[in-house]
């Protein structure tokens, strides 16, 4: 080969070489395009979010100066808790607020009078007698939360006044000023939200009842799940003979993982419900449907993982005489589990963002109660998000956003945890 | 010469053994990977207590062999074994024998070092320990003790037990497998080209060791390297496509070859 051929060849690699370069950046500038496109989603969605429910971890509180007078709780003084709680909160609350604005007399004017606080506050003080019956006859100063229509004034997401909204009235609106400048409205931490089942008052509603309905959903899915798709993923992958049966097992396996989730609450209803008779909107049935429906994820990514350990490590085994159980317990599974793990929270994390299945067993009732058990009546997280956004009060929609906002917390603390169990129980080889 | 893959050869030099001191015996084994047969009418005698080396082109089923005596081929789902291996006289493929106990007599250190992602100590204890062979821990201390100085490692790890054996070094660990290997004091070991992963310092480790150990134990090397099976086996047996074409005294392999693919291979005109 001559000199000048070599140069020609050496051009031509060179005139090339500009073009791939230009490719390479390209390819660089979309892979970089394409994430911050995805991040600037995620950071609206959470701006969203995040701006419309932070509000809702405040309420508004109103000071009542209420004295409880004997005659009205207890008339003869018997002392009896069952007399005592039948006494006319609502009644004490009204005269107080009376007694606040001595100027209304008009029997409507009365009514939005008493609509400025909410029903809770009667239970409120019924609570406080029961806890202390000492308290009766002494005048106390009681914080006792606001309706949520002056509520949603105070945080300036409605105007008085306004068309459509025009549920603050002027003479509203005077009350609320004179409140305010007597320093007897206060915007104080929403406890409620945490503590309280649901409720049809947004400023009494929680999340509490929904949140304790997902942890026994949750960990009776996963005391379920785990060791099911554990034990079949080892079955198939480390025991089983390869024939047809297990090919059609393998392929059915597939096709459940793709199944719409509504399918198996379907399934639910028909089984569990009405075949085996278990108790409409019970966790336990929750679990068994979300069991099902996590089932083929745990079986695939353990199948996965236990197909990812290195065949040396189980002829090591065998090598010295170990058993086919002893290599699959001692060496195969502990190297396995971090991905099995993985594969389970990616589960379980579906699960608890799971509606349409619950929906089918009845776990979308309105349940104001705290469930106590895995039999009790509850709700789910999701489910309560679904119900609240469906709430026409302009209230409910913060707490929509705040009740979002928990349900992902649930999901980062779930998703931190299986971080740490990978971390945790990772070997390298 | 050319040979087809269908061709079946008659094995020449000396695989069968007369002085009676024999401890494994094969005859007409077959091996059959679904259809395809990978191993043909072999017949081969291992001696006790010497080194026997496998040597043949890639693809000619040493390693299949190998397999065989320690019936790690069970593990293949469509492997499938014909003919009869007898240790001691015991055959080994008999229906009434339990392969996790003779695999407790047969020692294999495999091609890629694997120790388990365990410390040292576990992984030199792991056999003892599962076979129930110590009865408490000062016993099971001494035998991983003496396995590891039996395989050469104890000097370099003893005060290291507790680290994890995958952070020596390649041939540290391949010295590892083997006092693994020996610590529930099989009667053979198998190697399966147990220095193919290794630098040369590591090769002649190993191959020093190999020396000491069969004083006591029955040795089988896989091995793709000629001056390995030269320079520390007792016997040679060379394969080709499946065929076992020669034994004989690793001497008169090399020396003075029957065979003339054998002749062609070790003078490196193809493999």
């Amino acid at each position: 080969m001559n000199n000048n051929s070599h140069e020609a060849r050496l051009a031509l690699i060179k005139s090339k070489l500009k073009m791939r370069y230009a490719k390479e950046k390209i390819f660089k500038t979309l892979g970089i395009a394409a994430i911050v496109v995805a991040l600037s989603m995620l950071v609206i969605l959470f701006a969203s979010i995040i701006s419309t429910g932070y509000s809702a971890f405040q309420q508004t509180f109103i000071k009542l100066d209420i004295t409880l007078e004997m005659e009205e709780i207890d008339p003869e003084n018997t002392g009896d808790i069952e007399v005592m709680s039948r006494a006319d909160y609502a009644g004490i609350v009204k005269s107080t607020l009376r007694q606040m604005f001595p100027d209304v007399k008009d029997r409507r004017e009365k009514r939005d009078l008493y609509s400025i606080v909410s029903f809770g506050a009667a239970f409120q003080l019924r609570d406080m007698v029961m806890a202390d019956p000492g308290i009766i006859g002494k005048t106390l100063t009681v914080w006792v939360p606001a309706d949520d229509d002056l509520d949603m004034y105070m945080k300036g997401h409605i105007k008085a006044g306004e068309e459509g909204s025009g549920r603050i009235k002027e003479q509203k609106l005077e009350w609320i000023n004179t409140l305010i400048d007597n320093g007897a409205i206060e915007k104080r931490f929403n406890t409620a939200l945490f503590t309280n089942g649901d409720s049809r008052e947004p400023e009494l509603a929680g999340i509490w009842g929904a949140a304790v309905g997902s942890i026994y959903t949750m960990l009776v899915t996963l005391l379920l799940s785990f060791p099911l798709g554990v034990a079949t993923a080892v079955y198939l992958e480390e025991f089983a003979p390869k024939n047809i049966w297990t090919d059609i097992i393998e392929v059915n396996i597939n096709n459940l993982a793709a199944v719409p989730s509504i399918v198996f609450g379907l399934l639910g209803l028909a089984v569990f419900l009405n075949f085996f008779g278990l108790p409409r909107s019970a966790p336990i049935v929750g679990a068994l449907v979300l069991t099902l429906m996590t089932l083929p994820t745990i079986i695939i990514a353990s199948r996965a993982s236990l197909l990812a350990v290195p065949p040396s490590i189980r002829e090591g085994a065998l090598g010295v005489g170990a058993s086919k159980m002893q290599s699959v317990m001692h060496h195969v599974l502990p190297l396995a589990l971090p991905g099995m793990l993985t594969g389970t929270i990616i589960g379980m994390a579906r699960a608890l963002g799971e509606t349409a299945p619950l929906l089918m067993i009845g776990m979308v009732a309105f349940i104001v109660d705290i469930p106590t058990g895995i039999f009790d009546k509850a709700t789910v997280l999701p489910v309560q998000i679904y119900l609240w956004a469906d709430s026409p009060e302009r209230a409910f929609m913060e707490r929509t956003s705040a009740a979002i906002i928990v349900l992902l917390g649930f999901l980062l603390i779930m998703n931190a945890a299986a971080v740490i169990l990978r971390k945790k129980f990772e070997q390298r080889w | 010469m050319t040979i087809s893959r269908d061709d079946i050869i008659q094995t020449v030099g000396s695989p069968l053994i007369d002085n009676g001191n024999v401890k494994i015996s094969c005859r007409d084994v077959n091996v059959y990977y679904g259809e395809k047969k990978a191993i043909k009418n072999v017949s081969v005698d291992i001696a006790e207590r010497e080194i026997t080396a496998f040597i043949g082109p890639s693809g000619c089923g040493k390693s299949t062999f190998l397999r065989c005596i320690n019936r790690m081929n069970d593990t293949i789902k469509t492997c499938r074994v014909e003919g009869d291996i007898t240790i001691d006289d015991e055959n080994i493929y008999d229906r009434n024998l339990d392969p996790v106990l003779l695999r407790a007599r047969i020692g294999m250190v495999f091609q890629k070092p694997n120790p388990f992602p365990k410390s040292i100590y576990q992984n030199v204890a792991y056999g003892p320990r599962i076979h129930g062979l110590a009865r408490d821990k000062a016993e099971l201390d001494e035998i991983v003790i003496t396995s590891l100085q039996k395989a050469g490692l104890f000097n370099e790890v003893k005060d290291q037990l507790d680290q994890p054996g995958t952070s020596l070094s390649g041939g540290q660990q391949q010295r590892l497998c083997i006092a693994r290997a020996i610590s529930v004091q099989p009667e053979i070991i198998l190697m399966d080209e147990p220095c193919s992963a290794l630098d040369p310092i590591a090769t002649a480790k190993i191959e020093e060791l190999m020396e000491e150990l069969h004083e006591n134990f029955t040795i089988i090397i896989v091995t793709h390297s000629m001056q390995q099976a030269a320079r520390v086996s007792q016997r040679t047996a060379f394969f080709h496509l499946g065929n076992l074409i020669e034994v004989n005294d690793t001497n008169t392999i090399f020396v003075n070859p029957d065979h003339k693919l054998t002749q062609d291979y070790i003078s490196g005109r193809y493999g």
